[in-house]
This record gives structure tokens, C-alpha cells and sequence, in this order.
């Protein structure tokens, strides 16, 4: 479709006129601009809901909101044009069947040993063996081979040595969906541990003998200890809720040396209602300080990144201070469980917050005890009462980590915002599916990528350049504040605006920092290799006896050596991200008028004439994007450099 | 009078000291007439606290039996808590401390009285002269020269005895101006934007009254800054409603048909006791150590602290918009012209003019548009979060113009060759000092007081290369742009440095900035080295070759 508009979000004046072409997999919309011929790619499986809006004089306008919380709005000329655009994109954004998906079609050109080589990036057993098992008190289990007692598990679970298949599958009867306890972390310094199963179907008063023994057989796996805590990590009234329905919670009269703890963190309805509050806030134009944190505060959000931080809190706590092991569910024990687990797992463990042991954890707590990935982020068309953001709230709560402990983490931002579009993406295999087990029926790793491959190869991207493996930081548990004001949870722009580039910092402390850090290691490779040539030089300076062209090889390498260098030394690749702002030409003959940013409150409370000269529809403006209007010309080392230019909301 | 009179206990031992983050100790309070110290008694690693008097903001007191409690509340918004034994000590001590932070005569401040150790390489008082700046000013343009109209401060009390003014106006013209402006603080120049000669202008509220008095000097002075055909924009700081309340009580507002070739844009920025309320509920919120978010939330959007920043910053991102954009003159003014509008000129120049995001740059822009401008520090920043006195003329004006420019900072953190703990020492030393600097509330009383004789310029203390190490940013990349903050409430944060700072441990956030340095010195040792052997080198093949041509 030709002669599209796309416009900017923050300003109503700011479109950019291009053509829209739908292909099998994306929707690409190229800038008409003759030199850049900027362009717009959205894979189908972003896409999370589109509007047809009331078409106006200027077209029809169609609304489409991204899984990645971007927004595109196009103006498409012809209703007729825009209704089939908008027919196809439902229907292409909703496959009904996983051979749909980008995954099956995306071949980055690897050959087939780069592609299991990729997928062995991330060994789970590799992972238990670095935790310290199997050993005396834990032990790998084949119960669940071929998925026989837990479809939802992988086939090898690692139980206490005590509990016998009997035991097992005994308590797996009395556990929703048969999710029995199992290990999700094993400290290897005191013997606590982190168990994960799902709720008790203890009604208002079943019990079971092998259940009771089973809790019984991870408190005896840490000697040191004579409790285990069982967090429930629903709200009270939610578990008491279940009881009615034959499920519910462990009773601490039926379990010996149990104490019985819930946390209070809501289920995925409330947090997908949270959400989406909060991104209506997100996508307020101009809003004022007072909407905006009212509107965040409304939403309850950063109140539920706090809960699941605070459970994770706990668990950390219990296992690193007191050495007491804790059994996590929920209601089936894949959701809130998982964010809880990964949560601990990652305060208390440093090799989690490196790049390769964050891959493990997600593989680890997510991917290999049954996410549903496809229910939650609705990569086929499925319920929509089953999605919910559940993993990127987990990835909100390493953020916020990383705010306070800087250090602490082998990787950046960027990475974490670049996981969170891949589990919607599907252009990678792993995140595919519900369980485990979907995932081997349908030969993944023989037909799809690993995106932890992908992202390996690219870490470099992904460095947090303040990490070092000997700092304090990366030591140990980390003790993060509880309360608010100590703690300060903050809402997360790069994330949640994160296609709002003029909202974010104009220069990246990382990227400066990591260039800083490359150009030093250029640096020390020629610091050595001139140290080298000293020494020859000196050498033969002594001898007396060279070939005459020797010398002249030598500048020319050294001018090479100082180019490279030069490079390294303008370490502003975050004028990439200024650029990106598509400058408008300026207006003409209405200099006078929309000279400035007037703002709603502004038309209001100034002069009339101002007002009714005014042209602005929406009353916003941004200050960027006009070049000076008088003054003579434009000054060279400006014009080059619109790096300066800013998106405001004035208001 | 005598310090001597007010300590009624010099001296108190096994006095217990708490505070946020350490653990207690015990050891001796000394009360001196401008300090509370407190040592404690460890001998291996013996603390010392000292507090000047002048940074107690309120203090409380409270008995158990007769272990007294005095809690101490300071006006860089740290709590301490001291647990003194006796009854009667505590209350001598309470009643000490309340009356040495009290002293309302300036010249029992502790500047007058404090001797420095360091010695002095440049004096902070003979920094930022005036004249300098209009020499600046004169190798660009001759439109403006340097008028001694204010010699004495007769004409305004509230103005430096010299302003920059347009060339073409006369002192007897001024004079005219300055009855019709409030406070006859009659249009000056603020900045002058070399790019494409625009400038901007501060000033205070004309005296048009309800009859629409006009003054045709003050119409000539501001004109005067227009180029042919051109027009130029006043910033009044006041909404519209405001300023034509104002016309009640004998101020107002420029009108168009009086100044045609001016268009006027309305800002709303609060001042005063909305200000101080604003602040006092933001500290209160930050020091509610409950677990609760929406309770957090709640508080810090009802404190409106934000909102005022991003008020204060959305007018100057327009004025700068105005002359760097718009190529237009600008004058900005509210009531007085000594707080809002000073917020703006001097943010403004933030984001214009690369000079003032030096360190000496943004020094002499304090000096410039806020002490010589005549911003009543003294009345300002007498009292901060804690204070119960609620009079009308305390207000963190200041505070809030840092708090925008670590708002853009944090997203200019290249740009910018300061950081954040040097905008944190100038809040301190606004409001308690050893230093002179911020004491009175304009030149004219500093004159009186004979401040620059009778004590230390904070800039002498600062400007040395030990102090400086602590402030300097070593991510600085000058950056000759203009720099646009966003002012989107997404965008603004919380300025944790200074209003979470004794709320939480700042260790991790520490280390991460020396890791920051460290990262840095690295790469300039590495490139010295570098610099170096290629230099040798360089030497070394010269020697060869002209060995060789022998």
C-alpha cells in the first residue's frame, strides 16, 4: 500500500510518508526520505492487538500495539486499503499453528552442527553438576521418563535420595497436575535448598501419607536444619479460596517441622489487568507528572514487582542466612513459582547474573519445568485470558536489581530488553510451546535456533562494562532493601517506551564506557606491539646494519595502528540513537504561530490572539525539529549534528 | 554576647549515637558555639562527628526514666539520634543546640568565625567579577555596555552595583525603568547566545497597575534588543490569572499594545510556601520507612515535587527553544525576578551554552544569576524539611533549580564535567557553611556585612585541585550542542542523592562510580603510555634514517 503515514506518537505533527508492504512473516513500512529510506519492521507475532480507528479526512487510521510495547499508527488513504491491511494483519498475527511461526521459516545461515552446537549452549545437567549434584542427599530421577507421571515436567527431575518413585508418585496424585515437589536450586554450601511444585489438592482436610513423607525427604536432605518453609506465594484469601475446589494449602498439622508461609503475590488476571494500565498511562499524551504517577500508582505495577521481589527476598534470606530449605507453589506452580525461584536463585547465586548462568536460569526455572509460553504470551491464537506477563515481570525485577547494584551484573540493559522481545518474537525455538514435552514432539531443536546461541555471539553487545568477576559485588548473596524509599522501584522507560527514544537518556554511560574499554584494549595490543618494535629497533640501531626499506614499513603500520585507534576514540555511538529522530523540514509562513511549543494549558492561560493564530490541533509540540527561523543562516557545526534535538512534552 | 551563655553543658559522656545504615556507639558530645561534636571513646577507630549548628533544621526530645533522647533533624535532610544519660544534661543540651541554631544575628554565623586550614591558591571573592564577563561579552558584540547606575545601590538595592544593559540606553533612562519595574529591578542582561546574537533578558514585573500605566523607557530599553522586523517573547513565570491579580496590588504584566513587537507566554511556576510544603511532604514520604508501595507512590505524587521541576524546566527548555529555534530575544520576569525567573534564565543557559556545564562555568553562573542576581539565599534556605516556622519567605528554590539540572545531567551524563556530588555540596552549603558565600540576601547586604573581608569564599575552597578530584565527572566529553532535555514525567526521576541519601546504603552506587573511574584512568594512563613509546619511536626511526642518509 502506497502513500502510507506513520506517525509519531509524541507528536501529531511529526508523520513520515511511506509504503506499507505485508510480507509472510513481518509488516515493513519504508520512508519515502530519499536518502535514508528509513524502515519499520514488525514481525506478526508482536503484534498484540489492532485498532481500526473512525477514518478521518486524511485517511483511515490503524492503531497496531506490539508485544515490545511499541506503537505504530498508520494512516492508510483508502478505507478499503486499510480494511484488507487490517483483515490480514488479524489474521496473520493470530497463527493457529506453531509450523506458522517465524521460527520454521528464520535461517540465519548455519550450517546443521553450528545449529546443535547452539543448543547445547545451555546444558541443564551441566548445571546441577556446578550446584553439587548429584551427591549424598540429591540425586537425578528417571520417574518422569516419557513424561509418565508429570506432562508438564522435564523427563530428569532431581529429588531427595530418600524419595522413592512410590513416594513420588504418590505425591504427585496429590499435587495439581501431578507438579510434585522438585529441586530448583541447591545450595552447596549449607545443603539448603529451593524446591517448586505445585498447590496440595488438600481441600479442607485430605492429606497424604506420601506427600507429607516427601516434604519430609527434602528437610532430611539438609541435616543441618530440623524445618523446611513452605511459601505459598498466593494471597491468603486466593489458597483459601482453592480449598473449595478439593486444592488449597499445606495444613502444618498434617506435615512435621513445616512452617507454612504465604506471600501475597496476585495471579496472572490481576497482572495482566496491572499492565495494561499501565501502559495506558504509558501512551497518554502529555501527560503531567501528577497523571503519570497517579496513573502508575494506579496501575499497581511497581506494587507487584515488589511482592515478587520481596517473596524472592525471603527465600534468599531463609536458605543464605538461616540455612533452612524452602518448598515454593503457587496454584499449578509455572508461574508465580518460577518468578519466585529465579528470583532467589538470583540473589543468592553470582553465577546467575552472568550472562551464560542468566541463559541457565531462564532455561533452568522456565523453560524446563513447563512456562507456558505459548498461553502466556499468546504465540498462537489462544485464550487471551491466559496471557499475562509473567517472565517480564521476572526481567522487570533483574532490572530494578541492576538500578541498585550496579556492578553486580556480567550484563546489560539492552540484554534483558532483547530476551523480552525474543519470548515474543518466535524467531527462535526456545520459548516455543507449553512444556517440555510439546517441545520435543515437535523436533525443535532440529528445526528451530537457539537464541541463546545468538545472543552469545553478539555478547560483546551485551556487557555491562562495570562488571568485573573479582569485584565485591559479584560475590555472594545480594541484600537488597525492602522498603520503598529504600529500595527505590522505579518505572522502567527503556522498557516500557522503549521505541520512545526521546525519553530516554541521550547518552548511554554503558556504551560510552564499554567504547572507553574497547579503545583500551587497543590500547594495550599496541602498547605491546610498540614496545616490541622499540625494543627491534633498539636492537638494530645497536647492529647498524638494515635494509633500508625496513623503517618505512614500519610508519605505514604505525599509521594504520593510530587510524584505528582514532576510531576507537570517538566513543559516541549513542549519536546512532539521537540520529534515529527524523528531522522535519520547516514549516513555512507559519513561523509566527507555531514558533513555539504552546501547550493546551498554555493556549488557555495566554493571550487570545496567540491562541486563535495558533494552528496546533493537538496542542502539543515538540521543540525539536525546526531549524531557526531567522537569525541568518545556520551556523556549519550545527547542521551536521542534529544530535541536539530534542522530542519534548511541553506542557 | 557570649557562645559561652547558651551551653549550658559544654560536655556530655556515654552519650549514644544513632544512625540510619551504622551501628550505634557510644562516646562523649561536645557542644561548641558553632558545632555538636560527637567522638567516639573506640580508641582503635575512633568516629567523629561534627555538625554545624547552623544545619540543625529542628531537633525533638524525648525520656524514658531518665535516659533522655534528642533527635537531631538537619537541614541537608539527615536524622540523627543521640541517647544522652540524665535527665537534666539532655534538657541543657536540647536547650543549647536549639539556641545556637537559632542566632538571627548573621555575624555570629559561623563564617565570621572560621579559620581556614588550606591554604588559599586563587580568592573565591575576586572570581566571577563582572567585568570579566561583560570583556567576554565585548568580544562579540558592542550592543551592551557595563552601566555603574547601581553604584551604590541606590537605584536597586537587589542588583550588583553593575548591570549589562543595551548600548543605546542611557543611566538617566534606567532610572526611568527601574520605577517602573517592582523592586526597580529594571531589565538586565542575562545571556547573550553567540550563535546567532539572540539574547535574554531578566527583570521583574512592570508596575502597570490597574490603569495600564506604561513607562515608554522600559518599552525602548527592551526593544532595543530587537533586530529590525524581528519580534521577541516574555516569559512571564506567573499563569495569566496570577499576573492579572497582580495588577491589584500595583504590579502586572507587559501589554501587547504597548509592546507590539513582543508575543507574552504564560509559565506557571509555584514559588514560596508551595514550595516549602512541597518539600516537606516529599521528605516526609522519603523517610516513611513502611513497606508499602502504593503508599509510596501516593506520597511522592502528592508532594508535587516533580511536577514543580518539570514546570521549571519545561519554561526554560522554551526560553532556550525561543532564542536558539525561534532566533528570538527573550525576557523573562515573574513577580519579583528573584526566584522563578531565575530558575529559568540560569537553566537555560544550562542547555544553551556549553560554558556552564564546566566547573568554573557553572560557578560563575551561581554568581552570576543567583547571588549577584539577588536571590535572598538568607531568607530562602534559613530553614529546610524539618522546620515548623512556616514563614512565608522560606522556599527551595534553589534546591529545585539543582534538582533540574541533575535531571539533565542524568541525561547528558557525558556532557556535563561536574557531577552529582557537586551539586549536592552546593545544597549543603546554601544552606549551612563555613563559608561566606551564600550568607546575605544580596550583594548589597554581602557589602555591608564586608563578607569578602571577613570571611572565606566558598569558591577558595572548592577550586582547589584536591576538592575539585571529588567533583569532577570522568565521563566528560565536551559538547559544544545544545543540549534538549526531555521534560516527559517518564523522563524526570527522583533525585535519590540527595532526598534518599541517608535512607539507604549508597556503597553499591559508590562503587559503581570508582569502578566508572577507574575505567577511565586506565585508559588515559594506557594512552599516556602509549603517547609516549610511539614518541620514542618516532624519535628513534628519525635517528635511524638520518644514520642511514649519512
Amino acid at each position: 500500500v502506497e502513500n502510507v503515514r506513520l506517525l509519531d506518537r509524541l507528536s501529531s505533527r511529526k508523520a513520515a510518508l511511506g509504503t506499507l508492504y505485508l510480507t509472510a512473516t513481518h509488516v515493513i513500512f519504508v520512508e519515502n526520505g530519499s536518502e535514508t529510506r528509513k524502515e519499520t519492521w514488525v514481525l506478526h507475532s508482536q503484534i498484540s492487538s489492532i485498532e481500526k480507528q473512525a477514518t478521518t479526512a486524511t485517511g483511515c487510521p490503524l492503531l497496531i500495539r506490539c508485544k515490545n510495547f511499541q506503537v505504530i499508527q498508520l494512516v492508510i488513504p483508502q478505507e478499503r486499503d486499510c480494511h484488507d491491511v487490517y483483515i490480514s494483519l488479524i489474521r496473520l498475527a493470530r497463527p493457529v499453528k506453531y509450523e506458522e511461526l517465524y521460527c520454521f521459516s528464520f535461517n540465519p545461515k548455519l550450517d546443521k552442527e553450528e545449529r546443535e552446537q547452539g543448543w547445547k549452549l545451555v546444558d541443564l545437567n551441566e548445571e546441577y553438576n556446578r550446584m553439587g549434584i548429584p551427591n549424598n542427599y540429591w540425586q537425578i530421577s528417571d520417574v518422569n521418563r516419557d513424561y509418565g507421571v508429570c506432562d508438564s515436567y522435564p523427563t530428569e527431575v532431581y529429588v531427595p535420595k530418600s524419595a522413592t518413585a512410590h513416594i513420588i508418585v504418590g505425591s504427585s496424585k496429590f499435587r495439581s497436575r501431578r507438579r510434585f515437589p522438585a529441586l530448583s536450586y541447591y545450595c552447596k554450601d549449607n545443603n539448603a535448598s529451593i524446591c517448586r511444585s505445585s498447590q496440595p489438592l488438600s481441600g479442607f482436610s485430605a492429606r497424604c501419607l506420601e506427600d507429607e513423607q516427601m516434604l519430609q525427604a527434602i528437610r532430611k536432605a539438609n541435616p543441618g536444619s530440623d524445618f523446611i518453609y513452605v511459601v505459598d506465594t498466593r494471597p491468603k484469601l486466593n489458597a483459601m479460596a482453592n480449598r473449595a475446589a478439593g486444592k488449597g494449602y499445606e495444613n502444618e498439622d498434617n506435615y512435621s517441622n513445616i512452617k507454612f508461609q504465604f506471600i501475597g503475590i496476585e495471579n496472572i488476571h490481576v497482572m495482566r489487568n496491572s499492565l495494561q494500565k499501565m501502559l495506558e498511562v504509558c501512551e497518554l499524551k502529555s501527560p503531567s507528572m501528577s497523571d503519570f504517577l497517579w496513573g502508575l500508582e494506579n496501575s499497581g505495577w511497581l506494587k507487584h514487582i515488589k511482592a515478587i521481589m520481596d517473596a524472592g527476598i525471603f527465600i534468599a534470606k531463609a536458605v543464605a542466612e538461616e540455612g533452612v530449605s524452602v518448598l515454593v507453589h503457587c496454584s499449578d506452580g509455572w508461574d508465580r513459582t518460577a518468578q519466585v525461584c529465579s528470583v532467589a536463585s538470583l540473589l543468592l547465586d553470582p553465577y546467575y547474573r552472568t550472562m551464560k548462568g542468566f541463559m541457565v536460569l531462564i532455561e533452568k526455572d522456565w523453560v524446563s519445568f513447563g512456562h507456558k509460553f505459548n498461553h502466556r504470551y499468546g504465540n498462537l491464537d489462544g485464550d487471551p485470558k491466559e496471557i499475562s506477563p509473567v517472565i517480564d515481570q521476572f526481567i522487570e525485577c533483574v532490572w530494578q536489581l541492576m538500578e541498585q547494584f550496579p556492578c553486580a551484573f556480567e550484563f546489560n540493559e539492552r540484554f534483558l530488553i532483547h530476551i523480552q522481545h525474543h519470548i515474543y518474537s518466535c524467531q527462535f525455538g526456545n520459548f516455543l510451546c507449553n512444556s517440555p514435552k510439546e517441545r520435543q514432539e515437535l523436533k525443535i531443536q532440529e528445526r528451530t535456533y537457539s537464541l541463546w546461541a545468538h545472543l552469545w555471539k553478539n555478547r560483546a553487545d551485551y556487557l555491562n562494562p562495570l562488571y568485573r568477576s573479582d569485584h565485591s559485588q559479584t560475590q555472594g548473596t545480594l541484600h537488597p532493601q525492602m522498603a520503598p524509599c529504600n529500595f527505590l522501584y522505579k518505572f522502567w522507560s527503556g522498557m516500557y517506551n522503549r521505541f520512545e527514544k526521546g525519553l530516554h537518556p541521550r547518552q548511554s554511560v554503558t556504551d560510552y564506557l564499554m567504547a572507553v574499554k574497547e579503545e583500551t584494549q587497543q590500547l594495550e595490543e599496541e602498547l605491546e606491539v610498540l614496545g616490541e618494535r622499540l625494543a627491534n629497533l633498539q636492537k638494530s640501531q645497536l647492529n647498524d646494519n638494515k635494509v633500508k626499506s625496513k623503517p618505512q614499513d614500519r610508519s605505514k603500520q604505525l599509521g594504520l595502528s593510530t587510524s584505528n585507534n582514532s576510531l576507537a576514540n570517538t566513543p559516541q555511538e549513542y549519536s546512532n540513537d539521537l540520529k534515529s529522530f527524523p528531522s522535519r523540514s520547516p514549516s513555512q509562513g507559519d513561523e509566527e504561530d507555531s514558533a513555539l511549543i504552546l501547550t493546551q494549558d498554555n493556549l488557555k492561560s495566554s493571550d487570545p490572539d496567540l491562541s486563535a493564530n495558533s494552528d496546533q490541533e493537538s496542542g502539543v509540540e515538540d521543540l525539536s525539529c525546526r531549524s531557526p527561523s531567522g537569525g541568518g543562516c545556520l551556523p556549519s557545526e550545527d547542521s551536521g549534528k542534529d544530535s541536539d534535538e530534542a522530542v519534548f512534552l511541553a506542557v | 554576647m557570649e557562645f559561652a551563655e547558651l551551653i549550658k553543658t559544654p560536655r556530655a559522656d556515654n552519650v549514644v549515637l544513632h544512625r540510619p545504615f551504622y551501628l550505634a556507639v557510644e562516646g562523649t558530645l561536645c557542644l561548641t558555639g558553632h558545632h555538636l561534636i560527637f567522638s567516639s571513646r573506640r580508641q582503635d577507630n575512633a568516629e567523629e562527628l561534627w555538625l554545624l549548628h547552623s544545619n540543625i533544621d529542628s531537633i525533638e526530645k524525648r525520656f524514658v526514666g531518665s535516659l533522655g533522647t534528642i533527635i537531631i533533624k538537619c537541614k541537608d535532610l539527615r536524622i540523627i539520634q543521640l541517647d544522652i544519660p540524665g535527665m537534666e544534661e539532655c534538657l541543657n543540651i536540647a536547650s543549647s543546640i536549639e539556641a545556637l541554631s537559632t542566632l538571627d544575628s548573621v555575624t555570629l554565623m559561623y563564617p565570621f568565625f572560621y579559620r581556614p586550614m588550606f591554604e588559599i591558591v586563587e580568592d573565591g571573592w575576586r572570581c566571577f567579577l563582572p567585568d570579566e564577563e561583560f570583556e567576554l561579552l565585548s568580544s562579540v558584540t558592542d550592543e551592551w555596555r557595563l552601566s555603574c547606575i547601581n553604584k551604590e545601590f541606590s537605584v536597586c538595592p537587589s542588583y550588583p552595583p553593575v548591570v549589562i544593559v543595551p548600548k543605546s540606553i542611557d543611566d538617566e533612562a534606567l532610572r526611568k525603568v527601574a520605577m517602573f519595574r517592582h523592586g526597580s529591578r529594571f531589565p538586565v542582561l542575562s545571556y547573550y547566545h553567540k550563535k546567532n546574537g539572540m539574547v535574554m533578558m531578566r527583570s521583574s514585573q512592570p508596575l502597570t497597575g490597574t490603569n495600564g500605566r506604561r513607562c515608554k523607557e522600559d518599552e525602548k530599553l527592551i526593544n532595543a534588543t530587537l533586530r529590525p522586523g524581528k519580534r521577541g517573547y516574555i516569559i512571564d513565570t506567573r499563569s495569566l490569572n496570577v499576573a492579572q491579580q497582580a495588577r491589584a496590588k500595583g504590579g502586572g504584566f507587559e501589554q501587547e499594545a504597548h509592546y507590539p513587537q513582543w508575543r507574552r507566554i504564560h509559565k506557571c511556576i509555584e514559588r514560596f510556601n508551595i514550595l516549602q510544603e512541597s518539600l516537606i511532604k516529599l521528605v516526609e514520604a522519603c523517610n516513611d520507612q513502611s513497606h508499602n508501595m502504593d503508599r509510596w507512590l501516593s506520597k511522592l505524587e502528592a508532594s508535587n515535587w516533580l511536577t514543580h521541576v518539570k514546570e521549571i524546566l519545561t519554561a526554560a527548555c522554551l526560553a532556550a527553544q525561543c532564542i536558539d529555534r525561534e532566533g528570538a530575544s527573550v525576557l523573562v520576569h515573574g513577580t519579583e525576578g528573584t526566584d522563578s525567573t531565575l530558575q529559568v534564565t540560569s537553566l537555560a543557559q544550562i542547555i544553551l551554552d556549553p560554558r556552564c556545564r564546566t566547573i568554573r562555568g557553572f560557578e560563575s553562573l551561581v554568581v552570576r544569576e543567583w547571588l549577584q542576581a539577588g536571590h535572598p539565599f538568607q531568607q530562602r534556605c534559613a530553614q529546610s524539611a524539618y522546620s515548623n516556622s512556616k514563614q512565608k519567605w522560606e522556599a527551595p528554590v534553589f534546591l529545585l533549580f539543582l534538582d533540574c539540572v541533575w535531571q539533565i545531567l542524568r541525561q547528558f551524563p557525558c556532557s556535563f564535567e561536574f557531577n552529582e556530588q557537586f551539586l549536592i555540596m552546593l545544597f549543603e552549603h546554601a544552606y549551612a557553611s563555613q563559608f561566606g558565600t551564600f550568607l546575605g540576601n544580596n550583594e548589597n547586604e554581602r557589602s555591608k556585612l564586608k563578607l569578602p573581608q571577613k570571611t572565606m569564599s566558598l569558591w577558595s575552597w572548592v577550586n582547589r585541585s584536591e576538592e575539585l578530584s571529588k567533583f569532577q565527572n570522568p565521563l566528560f566529553e565536551a559538547n559544544s550542542l545544545v543540549i534538549w532535555p526531555s521534560v516527559a514525567p517518564q523522563s524526570l526521576q527522583l533525585w535519590e542523592g540527595v532526598f534518599l541519601r541517608w535512607n539507604r546504603p549508597s556503597k553499591f552506587l559508590d562503587e559503581a562510580h570508582e569502578e566508572m573511574i577507574n575505567i577511565i584512568k586506565y585508559n588515559k594512563e594506557l594512552q599516556a603510555k602509549v603517547n609516549a613509546l610511539r614518541r620514542q619511536l618516532a624519535q628513534l626511526q628519525t635517528a635511524d634514517r638520518m644514520q642511514e642518509n649519512l
